[in-house]
């Protein structure tokens, strides 16, 4: 785990290199020197502490982060190089220090930019980098390039299996589904109980999770959804129940797992060097497989099979599909377990991905998968993974250019946009839009 | 237990500045979905832009307190256009997706360490009250009232201009909604293709309704950060789904709905958040913990918006032949 956790960290530390450099130029270059030298020490029991200096001069605006079990913080040291920082938990966090910000001609030792801190008996921890003279090796451009738009596959291609049963939904059923988000989570929440609680292995306990991923969608539709489509309740009627649901799914995760973060076994596996400096884990590829394969069989079952047929057909219009034959209750309720079985999958995925799991963690990508079905095509199968993977890529490689907590704006702008010029998406119908 | 501790902090939420800010703010959507029939689920960005815009201008900008309010404002009616142009001519399920990734983005953009100078990013803003304290009429010392009602003068300032905001914002509703205007929206709520037909402007309409709306969402806001501070995890979009939970509980197209249904909102949730962990206490409830008893009022918010939607669409005053709902 820590590996994964670190490269991820490393990632945005050259991406705030690059910033940096790009930001000094601008009115916010003076960003860094606004910011206290403690952070988080008033909330927070709980601090490391820590002195940059160099060759016995302290060195001023040096920017310190720590993150670890789904916190993160950073800080700037003062004049006399101090800082401080408080953490919400006695236990092991990542103290990073970026050198971007130290003075040209100073590195930190080899290595040592990231440090594993924890805390001995009292409440604060000293944590102290060894600074050296030296030239920082910098990753090319056209590296982290490559990285990124590799994660971007990725990412997509998870947003992909979610946004693809949101999207048969949506098309079979008219539902903008809030709830899908809840889905996405009870996958990932699924894998864990049966891998870290009941410590069944993961070839065991991932079957078993989809499965139940599966059966919830059933269970959602046969008690909830089949009883009001019945009662003839309207799309935005429904739209406003599945928020309801969401809310109430949501918080009962939050019930039963609290508000911290867990991982899943395996989620520590090592970097392998593709060429160059892009590493990727052995994790990310087996990831980016099984949901290419996976998406594989979903696009055979929507072309080649009966049911699939039938879906598209209820997609495009249910009264005609009905008064053909076929039976659309029955199509809709296998939609709402593949759609499940596929939000369960892109979760434990995604657990990989984050890396770990959060009752809200689906909430935080629901909105990414609205914007790739919108910008595929609402209703659309095949829009939604191509919609899908622009939105991960942008969300990926954006973080070149533009700061790494604004990288889901990207998509979301972007969204806004393509409804200004194409609001039917990339593959939808005019008709649509109503 | 101490059931007069709980019932007195619970009837303490029936003026506490977040039951008057939530009221605003369902007023306004009350305009936006109740009337207009417009599905807006960034209502949480218009709040996030006045309390914001509140505390910047006071902070980086050193204007007075009233000028700070009137730049929330401002700040609105621009976030209502910029939103507005590219949505109001599409489809309602459209129309909610767009709001709330604009609202998500405001949000974002109030968060991010880009901005960090003006905004103090994830740390929210403090420390702004001094003008508006300075402007308080009332002067006496300690705290005054009765009953659970006992507050110092800038509690009772705080919550006294609120409850004027909210009593000025409820006049123009009504006044607003028995005028020609209020009868365009209606009518474009129930079908927008007859107003059209009729020769009006739909899509002006819709924008001036998202507007004021906007601007009473940045009025509530503006209350919410006038006590305390600005907190940026609470302009989340549960707050926008909380907001619609209060609308549809009292009545989605009625001017006494979002009051009477903010109160109720917030009075039982403080009652739940105290009657609960209490009773976890004494062992009445022995499968759960005190934490996840605070969680277990949120569930239930879920079920009520779910049950409510379901079974009472109209709310509690609402009239059964005005419903919302597109069909």
């Amino acid at each position: 785990m820590e590996v994964a956790r670190k490269t991820r960290q490393r990632r945005s530390r050259l991406l705030l290199s690059l910033i940096a450099a790009a930001v000094a130029l601008t009115a916010f270059g003076s960003v860094g020197a606004a910011s206290a030298d403690e952070i988080g020490t008033d909330e927070y029991d709980y601090y490391f502490a820590g002195n940059v200096k160099y060759d016995g001069d302290p060195l001023e605006d040096v920017l310190i982060k720590v993150s670890g079990g789904g916190y993160n913080a950073e800080v700037v040291t003062d004049a006399e190089g101090k800082w401080k920082i408080g953490v919400p938990e006695k236990d092991k966090y990542d103290v990073t220090l970026d050198e971007s910000t130290l003075p040209a001609g100073v590195i930190v030792v080899e290595g040592q930019a990231t440090r594993e801190a924890e805390f001995g008996l009292t409440n604060s921890a000293a944590v102290n980098f060894f600074l050296g003279e030296g030239v920082r090796v910098t990753v090319s451009v056209f590296d982290q390039f490559v990285e990124r738009f590799f994660n971007g596959i990725n990412f997509g291609l998870m947003l992909a299996l979610a946004a693809i049963g949101a999207s048969l939904v949506f098309g079979t059923t008219g539902l903008s589904n809030f709830a899908h988000a809840e889905m996405v989570t009870f996958g990932a929440i699924m894998a864990l109980v049966f891998s870290v609680f009941i410590q069944l292995p993961l070839y065991v306990a991932i079957p078993i999770a989809l499965i139940l991923s599966a059966g919830f969608g059933w269970a959602l539709d046969a008690a909830l959804w089949r009883p009001l489509r019945r009662k003839g309740v309207g799309i935005v009627q429904l739209m406003i129940v599945s928020i309801g649901l969401s809310l109430a799914l949501r918080y009962v995760f939050q019930y039963f797992i609290g508000g911290g973060t867990y991982q899943l076994p395996g989620s520590s596996a090592d970097n392998l060097t593709l060429f160059g400096s892009v590493k990727l884990t052995a994790t990310d590829l087996v990831s980016m497989a099984v949901s290419v394969l996976v998406l594989l069989a979903v696009a055979f079952w929507l072309l080649r099979t009966r049911i699939g047929k039938a879906t598209r057909a209820i997609s495009d219009n249910a009264s005609l599909a009905s008064a053909s034959g076929i039976d659309v209750d029955r199509v809709i309720r296998i939609v709402w377990i593949l759609g499940a079985a596929l939000a369960g999958l892109s979760g434990i995925l995604w657990a990989y991905f984050r890396p770990g799991i959060k009752w809200d963690m689906g909430a935080s990508i629901l909105l990414l998968i609205f914007a790739a079905i919108t910008l595929g095509g609402l209703g659309t199968a095949f829009g939604a993974l191509i919609g899908s993977i622009v939105v991960g890529l942008l969300v990926e490689v954006s973080t070149l250019w533009i700061p790494s907590d604004l990288k889901y704006v990207g998509a979301l702008v972007v969204l806004i946009l393509v409804l200004l010029v194409r609001p039917q998406g990339i593959l939808g119908r005019r008709e649509r839009i109503g | 237990m101490d059931w007069g501790t709980i019932l007195s902090n619970t009837a303490a939420w029936l003026i506490s500045p977040e039951t008057i800010a939530y009221a605003l703010a369902a007023l306004g959507l009350a305009i936006h979905f109740g009337y207009t029939g417009l599905l807006n689920f960034g209502q949480a960005g218009f709040m996030a832009i006045g309390a914001y815009g509140y505390a910047i201008s006071i902070l980086s900008f050193d204007l007075p307190w009233w000028v700070g309010i009137i730049v929330g404002i401002l700040g609105s009616v621009v976030f209502a256009f910029l939103l507005g142009i590219p949505t109001l001519r599409l489809r309602a399920d459209y129309l909610a997706i767009v709001t709330i990734a604009a609202a998500e983005i405001v949000r974002l953009l109030f968060t991010t360490q880009a901005f960090d100078e003006y905004t103090n990013s994830a740390d929210g803003l403090g420390n702004y009250h001094a003008g508006f304290r300075a402007a308080n009429p009332f002067t006496f010392e300690g705290s005054v009232g009765f009953g659970p009602w006992v507050y110092n003068a800038n509690q009772w300032w705080v919550r006294i201009f609120g409850i004027l905001l909210v009593v000025i914002a409820a006049l123009i509703v009504w006044a607003l909604m028995r005028s020609p205007w209020g009868r365009v929206i209606k009518g474009i709520r129930e079908d927008e293709d007859a107003v059209r037909a009729l020769g009006k402007n739909v899509f002006a309409y819709k924008m001036q309704s998202l507007i004021i709306g906007g601007i009473f969402g940045a009025l509530g806001g503006v209350v919410m950060a006038l006590p305390s501070a600005v907190v940026p995890s609470v302009y989340v979009t549960s707050l926008t789904f909380f907001l619609y939970t209060i609308l549809l509980l009292g009545g989605a197209a009625t001017v006494f709905g979002p009051i009477v249904g903010s109160i109720i909102f917030w009075v039982i949730m403080a009652f739940l958040s105290n009657v609960l962990p209490a009773l976890v206490q004494v062992g009445a409830l022995p499968f759960m913990t005190t934490i996840q008893a605070g969680v277990l009022r949120y569930i239930l918010v879920g079920v009520a918006l779910m049950l409510i939607v379901i079974f009472r669409p109209q709310g509690i005053f609402g009239n059964k032949k005005e419903l919302t709902f597109v069909k």
